[in-house]
């Protein structure tokens, strides 16, 4: 690791003003910055750990019904919650239990890996992004591989999601490093059906239209029938093709469907 | 350089550490507290566990600095006063539980952490809580009887 400062503010004024600084870096749960750091992919000047503002953790139902997730909030405690059981289910799934009770949610969206679990649950849930600065729809939000609409210094303070009637998110994991080879977040509204899918795309997370049509007029397996996830601009390495990518798309939005129904 | 205090195994300790110092360097360096192991260097095999403030987290994925103030309980605390070993300790070594040892920190301290949230696991949350902690010589069969053994249950796997 290059050397660096280690702030630890505590409250959200303070460590807006610490990123400022010049080449100044805010460090969440350091699941994914540090190993990072340690291959001398990032070299910062200063870390802003956001470890110690109280004011971004926690969990919280709005007047508005929606679950508010503040972005400093383990995945250990989102997957303590029962208000959302698909998150709750997602959050215990990812990574082991010591990488849960460090890596936040906050971290987790603002890096956007293409294999991240959160961002098809925000994706697929109509989940808002908020920041320090503003306010992002997560259709927004999101802008392909390690990309969001985040701007330098810019904290994630909240992720707020609606919860849908019915929901699951199936994870076929990657068995070394426990990422989703391709992970299917399918989701119910009142007003019609979402499924995101991380893990496959070129792209980053994106949504499956076809299959939002299809489930949104009948919510089962049998409406998926006949409908093929494209392999365009899809992920092809070792672990896997982009045409093995597509069938797994399908197969995972099928037993999403089953669970959630 | 900064100093950093926290409660080690339950004693006041200060180090002098950078921005950059790991929790595990801090332990293994200044603390002379070598039996928590580095094993890899990309946060995955768990040879690191500790635990801080009560949670088990990767000694290697966290900095020194952010556990001023903090409880902290590494391989050395788990032993009795009168320094035999502890009941999960006693267990891996009755069940062959370790071969090498090189993972064994871990693995006791992640089970330690399993056993207060959940002190009668089944043999798949016993797996499925390990998931972050890697073997590379006992295949894993005697590590989950062992931890059976400590929570006080049958030993009993279903892969015999
Ligand atoms: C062994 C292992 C397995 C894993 N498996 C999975 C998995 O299955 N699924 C999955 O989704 N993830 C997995 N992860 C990644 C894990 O979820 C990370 O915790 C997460 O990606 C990053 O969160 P963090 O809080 O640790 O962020 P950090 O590592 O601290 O930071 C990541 C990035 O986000 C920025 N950042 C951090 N917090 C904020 C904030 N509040 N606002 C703005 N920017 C911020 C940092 O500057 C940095 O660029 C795994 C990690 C490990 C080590
Ligand atoms: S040394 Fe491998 S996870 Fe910490
Ligand atoms: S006993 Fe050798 S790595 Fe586990």
């Amino acid at each position: 690791m290059y050397a660096f400062d280690l702030e630890r503010p505590t409250t959200l004024a303070d460590a807006i003003a610490a990123l400022k600084g010049e080449d100044a870096q805010a460090l969440g749960g350091g699941q994914t910055l540090i190993p990072t750091l340690k291959q001398r992919l990032a070299m910062p000047a200063k870390l802003v750990s956001l470890a110690g503002v109280d004011e971004i953790k926690g969990i919280c139902r709005n007047d508005a019904g929606r679950l508010c997730v503040g972005g400093g909030t383990t995945h250990g405690e989102i997957a303590a919650q029962s208000d959302y059981p698909a998150l709750a289910a997602l959050a215990g799934r990812i990574g082991d239990p010591a990488v849960r009770n460090r890596g936040t949610i906050g971290g987790s969206v603002a890096n956007n890996d293409p294999s991240a679990c959160y961002p098809a649950a925000c994706l697929a849930s109509g989940a808002t992004i908020v920041t320090d600065r503003g306010e992002y729809a997560a259709d927004d939000f999101f802008q392909g591989m390690f990309t969001t609409s985040l701007a330098e210094g810019e904290i994630v303070t909240e992720v707020r999601f609606p919860i849908p009637e019915a929901a699951n998110y199936q994870k076929f994991a990657q068995p070394a490093s426990r990422f989703p080879l391709v992970g299917v977040f399918v989701a119910r509204f009142a007003d019609g059906v979402r499924v995101a899918v991380t893990g496959a795309s070129e792209g980053g997370v994106f949504r499956w239209s076809e299959a939002e049509t299809a489930l949104s007029s009948d919510f089962s397996v049998g409406a998926l029938e006949g409908l093929s996830a494209s392999a365009e601009g899809l992920i092809t390495d070792l672990h896997g093709s982009a045409d093995y990518r597509a069938h797994l798309i399908k197969v995972l939005t099928g037993r999403a469907v089953t669970a959630a129904a | 350089m900064t100093k950093v205090s926290m409660r080690v195994n339950g004693k006041a300790v200060t180090a002098e550490v950078e921005g950059r110092t790991l929790l595990v360097e801090a332990l293994r360096g200044p603390l002379g507290l070598t039996g928590t192991h580095v094993g890899c260097d990309t946060s995955q095999c768990g040879a690191c566990v500790v635990h801080v403030d009560g949670k088990a987290v990767k000694a290697c994925t966290m900095f020194a600095a952010e556990a001023e103030g903090a409880e902290v309980t590494t391989i050395e605390g788990m032993a009795n006063a009168d320094g035999s070993l502890g009941v999960i300790q006693q267990a891996f070594q009755d069940h062959h539980g370790l071969q090498c040892g090189f993972c064994t920190p871990g693995m006791v301290m992640s089970a330690a952490a399993l056993l207060k949230d959940n002190p009668k696991p089944s043999e798949a949350e016993i797996r499925h809580y390990l998931e972050g902690n890697i073997c590379r010589c006992t295949g894993y069969h005697n590590i989950v009887k062992a931890i059976q053994a400590a929570s006080g249950q049958d030993v009993a796997i279903a892969a015999e």
